[in-house]
């Protein structure tokens, strides 16, 4: 204990001054009208393209990201490092699609992804699935950042409960009071930590382990059996199709979608398109600290008989850095959990007050009371997490999460597709999601995790062994592919034949209430006057 | 806003600019580019190295479809 007395003050210090400044972040760009969702869930639409970065960046890069992604090349070797080529591929892929969404919500008012569908295909039913969706594949997201600030008081053998109790009470208590103004601010310092914490790593650590040859060749030994540091037949399908899947869902999440519409206008996106990939450097790099702890011989933390993976990044600063730069170290890991869980919990209770709340509960809400039941969602959200964790097992929240990646891939057809055509029915995007999100689950239901003795939801690939001879098609007996890759196709194919199905019985459209300009809306167009409910032609049932 | 219509067919003139960005997304995902040691830069295989050099095509790509496509007064870029 009395070793890690400086880590532990240091990292306090940093937190508290951190907490401090959510607090005062409500009056950062004060507005004249707290009470409304525009302001207190998206920070006044106003962002700039360098608050945009460190939000967006602080959003996406989450510090179980920087927790998990070494722990996975520490455990499995190269498949880990899919971190990179996911984080480099997604913005090229998604620059059209989100200056897209950016004007016309721009135009509309939304806030959410499932306003925006909403509007677009008229039926209120894909919507709700679309936010249902999308809560659900956050919440367990929020609880895994409680795991990287977990991983970090393990290393300072800090009992976690109730340091993670207070940890959120604060979190929660700014995210009440200033919105998405705490995580844009805080954003700053967390990245800003960061990246000195890495630069001083990737510098300092290779010295002294005696060079990158030595670090690689150590990882070489540990994974011998399996090719080395290098991707084998069996999993360089996985590799490929869990990159393109990951990007596909990133910016589905709607806590991506938040730090986007939060921008200013369609120039910060694109700028930032090409700016955000800095930080994947940064991940690629940290993602490399997992090869030095296996270099650095690092014995991860075990509790309860389980040996948690999670911890060796804590463990590898614990033991290299100066006590006083470890605490520094793990200040910076517990801060970067709080931006995105601020972001995320924004995000899900923007949805539950958009697309539950005002849809079915409150019809005539005034935008006050919208702002109110977000501030209050956000807290019930919060909540949940940190009663997941604690009461059930972090393994849970993890294995969510996996599941959360392919479950939020099946709004694509209706969130990306939607941005570019009306022309799948609605009950196309229905029935593809139903189809979609069952294959989905069966699927990962039937992958055990031979290291945490689960049978079931215990990893991503799927062993296409499972289903036909892989040799007949030429690839390895034992090829693997992302779940979310291969339901998101099926979701794909469901939607397309069913939209046919419904144009042959001509089964009703729904009314789209967006025209093809509001797709290309910049700053200081005007916003589209909403059309009253008897302005628009009612859908005939089918005949 | 004067044109707002104007603009709109701008941006429609020049979006043929944007499959240009299918080059970084595809590079990426081609495994066989990438999935050996040799040659080595700084004591990284070539697994490592050239992976994180994507990131400096990601970047350019985007950038440069970013410039080939400014069309409205957002895209100047003189705000913070």
């Amino acid at each position: 204990m009395s070793q890690h007395i400086t880590e532990i003050v240091i990292a306090t210090i940093i937190f508290v001054a951190v907490s401090a400044m959510g607090f005062i972040a409500a009056r950062w760009r004060r507005p004249e009208n707290m009470a409304h969702l525009d302001e207190w869930g998206l920070g006044g639409r106003s962002f700039g393209s360098w608050i945009t970065w460190f939000l967006v960046g602080g959003d996406l890069y989450t510090a179980y990201t920087f927790v998990a992604v070494p722990a996975l090349l520490f455990g499995a070797g190269a498949t880990g490092f899919f971190a990179v080529p996911y984080t480099v591929i997604v913005y090229p892929m998604v620059f059209v699609i989100l200056i897209r969404l950016w004007s016309v919500s721009h135009r509309h008012g939304f806030v959410t992804p499932a306003d925006f569908v909403r509007a677009r295909t008229g039926s209120s039913t894909v919507a709700l699935l679309v936010a249902i969706t999308g809560i659900v594949a956050t919440m367990p997201y929020i609880a895994l950042q409680l795991v990287g600030i977990e991983s970090v008081l393990k290393a300072m053998h800090v009992n976690p409960t109730w340091a993670l109790i207070i940890a959120f009470a604060i979190l929660a208590a700014y995210t009440y009071q200033s919105g998405l103004r705490a995580p844009a601010l805080i954003a700053f310092v967390k990245d800003a930590l960061i990246y000195i914490i890495i630069l001083i790593a990737i510098i300092y650590i290779p010295y002294k382990l005696g060079g990158w040859h030595k670090i690689f060749d150590a990882a070489d030994a540990k994974f011998a059996k399996t090719n080395g540091t290098l991707l084998n037949h069996a999993n360089q399908w996985q590799y490929v199709t869990l990159a393109f899947g990951s990007a596909l869902a990133l910016f589905l999440y709607p806590h991506s979608i938040t730090g986007v519409l939060a921008s200013r206008n369609r120039g910060v996106i694109k700028r930032n398109m090409a700016a955000l990939p800095a930080y994947s450097l940064l991940l690629g790099l940290i993602a490399l600290l997992g090869y030095m702890a296996i270099a650095a011989k690092v014995k991860p933390i075990a509790s309860n008989g389980t040996v948690d993976t999670n911890t060796v990044v804590p463990v590898l600063f614990d033991q290299m850095f100066p006590h006083w730069l470890a605490g520094i170290a793990f200040a910076a890991v517990a801060i970067g959990a709080l931006v995105p869980a601020a972001i995320m919990a924004i995000a899900a209770a923007n949805l539950f007050t958009r697309n539950i709340y005002k849809e079915y509960l409150k019809r005539d809400a005034t935008p006050a009371q919208e702002a109110t039941a977000s501030k209050i969602a956000s807290l019930v959200v919060k909540a949940g997490a940190v009663v997941v964790i604690l009461a059930i097992s972090p393994q849970f929240s993890i294995d969510l999460q996996l599941i959360g990646g392919v479950i939020i891939l099946q709004t694509l057809p209706a969130v990306a597709i939607g941005l570019y055509t009306s022309w799948l029915h609605r009950w196309g995007l229905v029935a593809g999601w139903v189809a979609g999100m069952g294959l989905g689950m069966w699927m990962l239901y039937q992958i055990p995790n031979i290291a945490t003795k689960h049978r079931h939801f215990g990893g991503s690939a799927f062993p296409l062994a499972n289903w036909f001879d892989p040799t007949v098609i030429h690839l390895d007996a034992k090829t693997t592919m992302y779940v979310g890759f291969i339901a998101v196709l099926t979701n794909l194919v469901v939607a397309v034949l069913v939209t046919l199905l419904c144009r042959a019985l001509r089964a009703a459209d729904g009314v789209d209430r967006t025209r093809p300009d509001d797709y290309l809306a910049d700053e200081g167009d005007a916003r589209a006057t909403p059309p009253t409910e008897d302005q628009l032609p009612e859908p005939v049932p089918t005949a | 806003m004067a044109e707002p219509h104007a603009r709109s067919d701008r941006v429609r003139a020049t979006s043929r600019w944007h499959w240009l960005l299918v080059v970084p997304v595809l590079v990426p995902l081609l495994v066989f580019l990438y999935d050996g040691k040799d040659p080595r830069l700084f004591g990284f295989p070539r697994f490592y190295w050239l992976q994180l050099a994507f990131i400096l095509l990601g970047v350019s790509s985007t950038a440069l479809v970013y410039r080939l496509t400014r069309v409205g007064p957002s895209d100047r870029g003189t705000e913070s």
